[in-house]
């Protein structure tokens, strides 16, 4: 008999124990935030942006926050926008809460098969976006939906993708909310983790190469960075002083996996930056001005040739994982009210009104507008249909793009699932499919989006 | 040319041909390779398109997929076949199925180089063969030359493809032919035709199988080493065979299988690679499938043994002229 052998006691030795991390509060208690230490605003030095990677170190324990108990931008982080860009974040912020309230409703209404939200993060990724340049390339996880409205994506290309329709740009073959959008250096969302971080460095070594001015950004949630793909991230970055900022949204929760098991117990995420000598930040990732402050900060530093930085979000995920993630089911219900660092959206707005930039009637007024917005663009949408309903693309299409050029066992399988419709689908036995012919991505294919393909007995 | 040469030349004529291939990989740069495939490139190309890179498999494909992603043409090298599985989730989910998922928005024309095989007494990771791996991916494509002169066209051809391609090198032929016997004195490519490897630039589609011999007595599948131990076996046992050096794995040159084994009526599959669920297995039901009423006989197929890669007894693992010598003899009884 193998095995593990039986426990044996040696001297005095106390046997030896496997640390389980545990989260602070499950599900019936209540939140416990005395572990969290919270520096106040302003606290924090603002190093040099071609400062040497070591002099950010420090600050990696500490956190970049400019907006105060007041509401006052305070410190040397404070960006000092002027209240109309901070009015175009709040209002970024705002339609992207609204968009993703909306797309939840339209899942739970069986218009789609699955969403994911942002709430309480989008902070990092408008004022992030706010902070590049339109032609900075980014290399998103599943939660930044906020860089592409904050980039003008049309909001209906945006729920055509979700629903699989027919005016779906990537043709119904990805999961809901996987974009991409290469016009707005968006790149195209994997769902395997962690893997758009070396990437987004190849990207930025590629920028280099090239003698480009273009940087490279990229996110991960806190437990993906816990991925060999982020060693091998900071690792190159770091080798090859790659223009990339490499960003790791902490919100504390792996769908059901506190932090702590990504290695929160021990230190910050951004204090890995020091282990690989790339510049770290920690950021309040509630707080869109210091957010701001730290992507442009970074972004410059790898704009002038200064390297990579690794930036960490401190941030809540207010809501599930997904619309699959029951969250009530591993955490308690009232971390989310009782969550220390607030609300984005609640304290840039007061931060506006403390300044006299803004007022609650004006906020509603926003709201109403944001949510009339979405409300549009879902109906624009909806007329390309929603998952089922057969406005989606012909069965060939199924079978392009896999090659540049559609080899013979592919053209073989797509004449399959052609003869297999007119036995699964018999009441179209007759129509005629001009477009059902596969053909190749040089030929072309985008003008089959509009061809009719209802009624398959869904 | 020997094949390292040959493939030297590939990589020197395309990055003289296109300022967006790059070269990379673990002592590819200043050092030139530990086969020497990419000597003098760096002198001759610069740091910036030479380079070498940590020790990470995921990281080195990784950052090619992100290099594709801007618009250059990475050749990025795995020291050796046994190795590429760390940056196997950046091929799989990454490489081949950016153009599918993004419609087309971004692609990989990225050709992965990395020697591989056995009969170098390697031992476990310096032998192995997992070209199956990758012929199950859809989106990828899987090359494997047997010639200098092959290597040459088909790598030129693989880095001018827009798609993610595996150039995987047979490193116990990268300095001659190898007939299976292991005490024979080793030959070099001198005095073979394959090794008349042309000046410049030329490339051999990828897709399209080469006639080693035609014959009539049965067709041979096989690819990289086993070309060559093929090529010997039967010309010492005087078997009239047909021989298909398939060059592209996938897409594999379907026209060119079944023409010979419907002219043949018998087929003989040969891979190094272990037997179970290996590239040969598809080769034996695609020719089942497609060439039944023909088939005179079971369609044999010989191959490494299904066990790891062993060090002391790896003549009794490769599947040298013993091995299919019987095969052959069971497909000529029948």
């Amino acid at each position: 008999m193998h095995g593990a052998p039986a426990a044996s006691a040696r001297g005095n030795l106390p046997p030896l124990e496997l640390h389980v991390p545990e989260p602070h509060s499950r599900p019936g208690e209540k939140p416990d935030y005395s572990w969290l230490e919270i520096p106040e605003a302003g606290s924090l030095a603002r190093p040099d942006e071609a400062c040497p990677a070591s002099e950010t170190w420090a600050g990696t324990l500490g956190m970049v926050r400019v907006l105060d108990e007041d509401n006052r931008a305070v410190g040397p982080w404070d960006p000092a926008l002027d209240p109309e860009t901070l009015r175009r974040m709040l209002r970024t912020m705002a339609l992207t809460r609204a968009f993703d309230d909306r797309m939840y409703r339209g899942q739970r209404q069986g218009k789609t098969s699955f969403y994911m939200k942002s709430t309480g993060e989008e902070a990092i990724s408008v004022a992030g976006a706010f902070a590049l340049a339109a032609d900075d390339m980014v290399f998103p996880s599943y939660r930044q939906q906020g860089i592409l409205i904050a980039r003008g994506y049309p909001l209906e290309e945006m729920i055509n993708q979700i629903y699989s329709n027919r005016g779906d740009r990537l043709k119904g073959r990805q999961l809901p909310i996987m974009y991409s959008a290469r016009d707005y250096g968006f790149f195209t969302i994997s769902g395997n983790l962690a893997t758009q971080f070396p990437q987004a460095v190849g990207w930025a070594m590629a920028s280099a190469i090239k003698g480009d001015t273009r940087i490279a950004t990229s996110f991960v949630g806190e437990g993906s960075s816990a991925e060999g793909d982020f060693h091998a991230a900071m690792t190159f970055a770091a080798v090859y002083n790659a223009p990339v900022v490499l960003n790791v949204v902490n919100n504390q929760w792996a769908i059901s996996s506190y932090s702590g098991f990504a290695g929160a117990e021990r230190t910050t995420f951004a204090a890995r930056a020091a282990g690989y000598g790339v510049a770290g930040l920690r950021v309040d990732g509630n707080d869109t001005l210091a957010v701001y402050a730290a992507m442009r900060w970074a972004a410059n530093r790898a704009r002038a040739n200064g390297g990579p930085t690794l930036i960490e979000y401190f941030t809540y995920r207010a809501e599930g994982h997904s619309t699959s993630d029951d969250p009530s089911a591993y955490r308690s219900a009232q971390e989310r009210e009782e969550w220390p660092l607030g609300d984005p959206i609640m304290r840039l707005a007061n931060h506006l009104i403390a300044l006299g930039e803004w007022s609650e009637e004006q906020q509603s007024e926003m709201d109403r507008e944001v949510a009339e917005e979405v409300r549009t663009a879902t109906k624009q949408a909806e007329r390309n249909g929603v998952l089922g309903h057969g406005f989606h693309h012909p069965f060939h299409t199924m079978f392009e793009d896999v090659f540049e050029e559609l080899p013979w066992n592919l053209e073989e399988q797509a004449a399959q699932a052609i003869r297999e419709r007119e036995i699964k689908w018999p009441e179209r036995v007759g129509q005629k499919h001009s477009g059902d012919k596969p053909r190749t991505s040089a030929q072309g294919s985008t003008e089959s989006a509009n061809e009719d393909g209802r009624g398959e007995g869904q | 040319m020997n094949m390292i040469e040959a493939i030297n030349d590939a990589l020197d004529t395309m990055m003289g041909h296109d300022p967006d291939v790059v070269v990379f990989g673990e002592d590819v740069g200043y050092f030139g390779g530990v086969f020497r495939a990419s000597a003098n490139l760096q002198k001759k190309y610069g740091k910036s398109r030479v380079f070498d890179t940590p020790i990470n498999e995921c990281g080195i494909i990784g950052a090619a997929v992100g290099m594709a992603a801007y618009g250059l043409r990475p050749v990025p090298e795995i020291q050796f076949a046994d190795y590429i599985y760390p940056g196997l989730d950046q091929l799989i989910s990454e490489a081949a199925r950016l153009r599918y998922r993004s419609a087309g928005e971004f692609t990989a024309p990225i050709t992965v180089r990395s020697p591989f095989g056995g009969g170098i007494f390697g031992g476990q990771t310096h032998s192995q063969s997992p070209e199956a791996l990758f012929t199950h991916v859809s989106g990828l494509k899987t090359v494997i030359p047997a010639t200098p002169h092959d290597a040459k066209g088909l790598l030129i051809a693989a880095i001018e493809d827009n798609d993610p391609v595996i150039f995987l090198e047979p490193k116990r032929i990268y300095n001659g032919p190898f007939d299976g016997y292991y005490d024979r004195p080793s030959k070099t490519w001198k005095n073979h035709e394959g090794g008349q490897v042309p000046e410049g630039y030329y490339s051999i589609p990828l897709g399209k199988a080469r006639t080693v011999r035609e014959g009539a007595a049965m067709t041979v599948l096989a690819y990289g080493t086993m070309v060559h131990v093929a090529e010997s076996v039967l010309a010492e046992k005087g078997v009239d065979a047909e021989i298909l050096d398939l060059r592209t794995l996938w897409p594999l040159d379907i026209e060119a299988v079944e023409k010979s084994v419907e002219k043949t009526g018998k087929c003989l599959v040969i891979h190094e690679a272990t037997r179970t669920s290996g590239f040969g297995a598809e080769l034996v039901s695609l020719v089942q499938e497609r060439c039944f009423y023909h088939l005179e006989a079971p369609i044999e197929r010989v191959t490494g043994f299904d066990t790891p890669y062993p060090h002391s007894l790896e003549w009794a693992y490769f599947p040298g002229p013993v091995r299919i010598g019987e095969a052959v003899d069971r497909l000529l009884k029948d």
